[in-house]
């Protein structure tokens, strides 16, 4: 999971990192039969290297940005940043938090976060221009509506139907009580 | 006991829950996140150029009156590779393609656009990808198709396939 959450690129070549997992660190025998296994290995060896070295180039060289993985000087700032930060989701590492996440996506994110924070911008603020550029899906704490509504009713509809079915239950258990006596 | 069904709704309805379990498991949700920056207008930035000898990117020269396409992309970005033929097919085709490199550096782009050539009238250099995140994309490649008048019409995700390039020149050119 981490090979492909750090980097933003659309799945590229899932195929090549399946492809370089080689049993490593098994001892050939020095039996001349096994020659031609032993260099069989070493090229495997060496096609697996080639293959992860290929991918490691295709992530960014660049350094992280400034406030990716800096705290602002300001706690109060900080505090408000964090919160703000482990509410958004991360769009590569979808599942984590942009706090959590070490794409550089979410990096940069953090980054846009803080900088926006100590520009003076409410929390508020940012996660609303995030969202309407990501929809409400990059935060974990989306508004009620018609698409969480159920989300939110479902637990008080099934604890209403339970209710129901108990209520019914128990006055047929109290009728057949009388019944019997 | 007339209703003696009754006693297997709860079990039906647990069946029902595993079901819908099961589903997602074995197909997953779409997990692109499309943009929601859609018909509305170019956000302000100012990009400065990507690599030597091609313009950096300003938001406002994407209104001078010509349908265009930006293409986000990076040279780390292995599918973006797969593109660029499609890329040079459209500007064969006439359309104006500008660039927006993400998180790259200056020498990367250029081996780039010297091994899979250069479609770009002009490149920007995201260095934090904050036009990126200010366009409502989430990874490269992107394309969005904009109209004369700098207003984002249309975001495509992921590689241009050869049998899109048709459409694309048909929808610029319905924006003209």
């Amino acid at each position: 999971m981490s090979k492909t959450c750090s980097t933003s690129s659309r799945s590229p070549a899932k195929a090549g990192v399946q492809g370089g997992k080689v049993r490593r660190g098994r001892k050939v025998a020095l039996d001349p039969r096994f020659r031609g296994g032993a260099w069989l290995l070493a090229a495997l060896l060496l096609a697996a290297t080639g293959m992860f070295s290929s991918l490691s180039l295709a992530q960014d060289r660049l350094p992280p940005a400034p406030y990716a993985y800096q705290q602002l000087k300001d706690p109060a700032q900080e505090a408000r940043a964090k919160a703000l930060m482990e509410e958004l989701r991360c769009l590569v590492c979808q599942g984590q938090s942009i706090a959590d996440s070490d794409a550089p996506l979410a990096g940069d994110m953090r980054h846009e976060v803080r900088s926006k924070i100590a520009a003076g911008e409410s929390p508020g603020e940012i996660k609303t221009w995030l969202v309407a550029r990501y929809g409400n899906w990059v935060s974990y704490d989306p508004p009620f509506d018609a698409a969480t509504a159920f989300l939110w009713l479902g637990p008080l509809l099934f604890l209403a139907i339970g209710g129901w079915l108990a209520f019914g239950r128990f006055r047929r258990g109290a009728s057949d009580g009388e019944d019997a006596a | 006991m007339k209703n003696r069904w009754v006693l297997f709704v709860p079990l039906a309805i647990m069946g029902l829950l595993f079901g819908a379990f099961i589903y997602r498991l074995v197909t997953p949700a779409e997990t692109l996140i499309q943009s929601q920056w859609i018909d509305k207008p170019m956000p302000l930035f100012d990009l400065p150029p990507a690599t030597a000898g091609v313009e950096g990117l300003k938001s406002s020269q994407l209104a001078d009156g010509k349908p265009r396409l930006v293409n986000v992309f990076a040279s780390w970005c292995i599918p973006c590779r797969a593109e660029a033929p499609q890329l040079e097919a459209l500007k064969a085709a006439g359309v104006p393609i500008d660039g927006i490199a993400i998180r790259d550096r200056p020498e990367d782009v250029a081996m780039f656009l010297n091994e899979y050539g250069n479609p770009f009238d002009r490149i920007g250099a995201d260095m934090q990808s904050s036009v990126q995140i200010a366009l409502g994309s989430s990874g490269v490649p992107e394309t969005f198709l904009i109209d004369g008048k700098g207003i984002i019409r249309e975001q495509i995700q992921g590689v241009i396939l050869a049998d899109q390039v048709p459409e694309i020149i048909a929808k610029l050119e319905a924006m003209k």
